[in-house]
């Protein structure tokens, strides 16, 4: 295999103008069933911007790791200069000259910014010269900190400036940037824009990682899109719309799925109410005057890219956040609005957060008490305050025999499953109480294909059987496979619900990306 | 009244050995509840080698060596086998209890020549303060040079910065390619070694026998302390003075015939301990700078 690859490289050479700085030729990456990489080639350039493009679960992050030596390629070779080289870990990286801005900083809060930087520094430099360097750096390219600040007095925009900081005093020639702007204002993230084209005009190569549509247009020069661990292709930016890269990583094969036909008229289940949701910190979204209304019997699929209000949206559905209002969301007609997610339960909704561990389920504690964890208020697992251990029991083996969970031991811990059987699990807690309503976010995010086909099936069963299951999804491809009728959510807003048989990948792509904001595209 | 003063300087020495070992292996972010039976175990064995051996020289580096060999325990269950540290620092405590009794035994009732007074030259002869200060054993001067030393390690040197970071932020220290465990190991030695050095003390200077227990609650006050001085260095002189004060005011107190029940003064550096921990959870930019974030946290490499 590697002989095969190494062979095609020349021929990968001559077509570029110049020799990449890093390239990578037929990286695959796989975590059990689950496909993260599908030979992926990739090239950047000393200089240059590029963007990695893809929905969550594309396949980014892997990459990435693989590019700085936090993981081993199954297959696949990366070449440094035209060397092919193997990184065996992030020192090594850092010696070849990647350095990599996490999404979350790995900073001690209670040292300086100087003792920060010194702890990431081989030992030796005394503490006025690295302040110095510190300083020079920071007038260089404008990233003003104070190297004697305590991180905790940091904004989180700041911070980034010291792991920044931290990467260019070892003198990189890629810097590889992990979703930089998660976590930052737009201020802060107009200023990080204007260092990294810096940085690129000194030489500097700047691997950007996102899925915000805008920011790659307004910074990168090229994009390469992943999509499902495929390399989709690398794109010049020049000329491209957002609705055509928003095509690029969710896909056309949507256009093959058989669709759901809505069922024929049916009684209302689950109603929201035009819902507005102020954002309560700098990175959240508002919601504004979201409505859905679900039937019995259906599907319906809120479509949309990560960070447009999912989080809010869900949080809000299952009751966690509750507004001030009442008269916002019913059930079957009643209002539930002021309702907590245990009294929600009890009125006969199901919820299934997108995270599996430590949100749907308690990674620590065995299926049996997790069994009880949404049933607690429902269903007689509880006799006068005492658990009724062997009733647990038969309730969880009824759900992994219905749901065909692969188990361990009997009775495991819910942390020793694989995340397609722990998925399967909490899947399956909620749908064999046959819900009113189901509630779920990303059912199938991060598992394997036949966990997810079996998940879908689920879902699509319950809703035969009369019950109304609102799915949040940013696998276009799900959205389409299972759902009746489809609304997609843009920053914040949720567009008119249509039916997936009228609804083209080119319609929803277009939505996704925002162009409907000025009320420029009709469905 | 010199000779009150003296007695408090000499009282708070132990505490200022135990107590500066404590702060330094809680930098590192591990909690060693164990310092009383350190202490105990640092104790007998200094006055077992100096009434064996004859030299209380002997006995003091035999009390450090003990105090660290049952730190190592302390490191070999907590940080190599990850259990709770809490659990496993008062069964150390219980363990030195009844180890040291046993060991012990046969010294009970015994005396030794404890350790000389050692006056500084000129020094030594500056009117009233030099009585105080510059005429002492070796140990007392070594205490308040251990501190200096570890005020000077964790603030200005490279490898106080290191065990800084892992105390505060153990995963990323990790990331950066530290050895955190390593690094916990040695400073719970130190501090264990500290302990055994403030037990020492007990038998070779301040009352030169042993008797089962005869830290009374030394160590937890050490525990105290730590807290008390907020995890900076230069506090703990000032927090043993004070609580050492305490104790002696206790023993002053009964023979002058005071009418505060001596309880109440032994429950002084507990209030004040207390005290402390409220005003450093209604500051949070001072908790935030010197209480280690991970104290107490279990880290499991390879996880």
């Amino acid at each position: 295999m590697k002989v095969k690859i190494v062979m095609s490289y020349p021929s990968n050479r001559n077509r570029s103008k110049s020799r990449p700085l890093l390239e990578a030729v037929g990286i695959s990456k796989n975590f059990g069933d689950f496909v993260a990489n599908d030979d992926v080639s990739f090239s950047i350039h000393a200089g240059e911007i590029h963007a990695l493009l893809g929905e969550n679960g594309a396949g980014k992050s892997t990459f990435v790791k693989i590019a700085y030596g936090l993981l081993r390629p199954d297959i696949g070779q990366l070449f440094w200069n035209g060397e092919p080289v193997f990184i065996n870990g992030p020192q090594q990286a850092r010696k070849l000259g990647i350095g990599m801005v996490f999404q979350h900083f790995s900073l001690f809060d209670a040292l300086t910014v100087a003792e920060n930087i010194q702890l990431a520094m081989p030992p030796g430099e005394t503490m006025a010269s690295l302040s110095s360097r510190i300083s020079s750096i920071s007038k260089e390219y404008g990233i003003g900190v104070d190297p004697n600040a305590r991180i905790y007095n940091l904004s989180v925009g700041q911070q980034q400036r010291v792991e920044i900081i931290r990467c260019l005093l070892q003198d990189p020639k890629l810097l590889i940037m992990d979703e930089p702007t998660s976590v930052l204002t737009p201020q802060e993230t107009e200023q990080l824009f204007s260092v990294l084209r810096r940085f690129a005009d000194n030489g500097l190569a700047v691997l950007f990682i996102s899925h915000k549509l805008d920011e790659i247009r307004a910074l990168t020069s090229r994009a390469t899109v992943l999509r499902r661990g495929q390399n989709v292709g690398s794109v010049a930016i020049k000329g491209q719309t957002n609705s055509k890269l928003a095509e690029m990583m969710i896909g056309n094969k949507v256009k093959n799925v058989a669709r759901q036909n809505a069922p024929a008229k049916s009684k209302l289940l689950f109603e929201v109410k035009n819902l507005y949701r102020p954002k309560d910190s700098a990175f959240s979204v508002t919601l504004r005057g979201i409505s859905i209304a679900a039937n019995a019997g259906e599907i319906f699929g809120i479509a949309g890219i990560a960070g447009n209000g999912q989080d809010e949206l869900m949080s809000a559905l299952i009751g966690e956040w509750r507004g001030a209002d009442s008269g916002i969301i019913f059930l079957d007609g009643v209002d539930v609005s002021q309702k907590n997610p245990a009294e929600r339960r009890v009125a006969d909704m199901g919820f299934i957060p997108e995270e599996r561990n430590g949100h749907a389920a308690v990674p620590s504690m065995s299926l049996a008490d997790n069994a009880l964890l949404t049933s607690h208020s429902i269903v007689e697992l509880v006799r006068r305050g005492v658990l009724d251990l062997s009733s647990m029991k038969a309730k969880a083996g009824a759900i992994v025999k219905d749901f065909d969970v692969r188990l361990p031991v009997v009775n495991p811990l819910a942390s020793s499953l694989s995340g397609g059987n722990l998925q399967k699990f909490v899947v399956g807690r909620e749908i064999i109480k046959v819900p009113k309503v189901l509630i779920v976010s990303q059912p199938t995010w991060g598992v394997d294909v036949g966990a997810a086909v079996f998940i879908r099936k689920a879902m699509l069963d319950l809703a035969a059987k009369g019950s109304a299951v609102v799915m949040i999804s940013q696998d276009l491809e799900e959205i389409f496979a299972i759902s009746h009728r489809i609304a997609v959510l843009h920053d914040g807003i949720l567009s008119d619900a249509k039916p997936a048989g009228i609804l083209t990948a080119e319609k929803v792509g277009l939505l996704m990306g925002g162009s409907d904001a000025v009320g420029g595209v009709n469905i | 009244m010199e000779a009150l003063i003296l007695t408090i300087l000499l009282t708070s020495v132990p505490l200022i050995f135990a107590a500066t070992g404590e702060l330094v292996a809680e930098r590192s972010g591990v909690l060693n509840l164990g310092v009383e039976g350190m202490m105990l175990m640092g104790a007998v064995s200094a006055f077992a080698a100096t009434s064996v051996l004859g030299s209380p020289y002997v006995g003091v580096f035999a009390g450090a060596v003990a105090g660290a060999v049952t730190a190592v325990v302390f490191a070999l269950f907590a940080l190599g086998l990850a259990t709770n540290q809490v659990a496993t620092g008062l069964a150390l405590t219980i363990f030195g209890s009844g180890l040291s009794g046993l060991v012990g035994a046969p010294f009970v009732g015994r005396t030794v020549d404890g350790l000389p007074v050692f006056a500084i030259p000129f020094l030594a002869d500056i009117p009233v303060l030099g009585n105080l200060l510059f005429k002492h054993d070796i140990m007392a001067y070594m205490s308040v040079a251990f501190l200096v030393i570890v005020a000077l390690f964790l603030n200005r040197t490279r490898a106080g910065l290191v065990l800084r970071a892992v105390g505060n932020n153990h995963d990323s220290a990790h990331a950066l390619g530290y050895p955190v465990l390593l690094v916990r190991f040695y400073a719970v030695s130190f501090g264990g070694m500290m302990a055994g050095l403030g037990g020492a003390y007990l038998p070779l200077v301040l009352t030169p026998h042993w008797s089962e227990g005869m830290t009374a609650g030394r160590g937890w006050i050490a525990l105290a302390l730590v807290v008390f001085a907020s995890w900076i260095p230069s506090r703990i002189l000032a927090g043993a003075l004070l609580f050492g004060g305490i104790t002696i005011m206790q023993l002053a107190g009964q023979a002058r015939g005071w009418t505060i029940p001596s309880q109440m003064l032994s429950m002084m550096p507990y209030i004040a301990t207390i005290l402390v921990l409220v005003i450093i959870a209604r500051n949070r930019r001072f908790a935030l700078i010197n209480s280690p974030a991970c104290l107490g946290r279990i880290y499991m490499q390879n996880k």
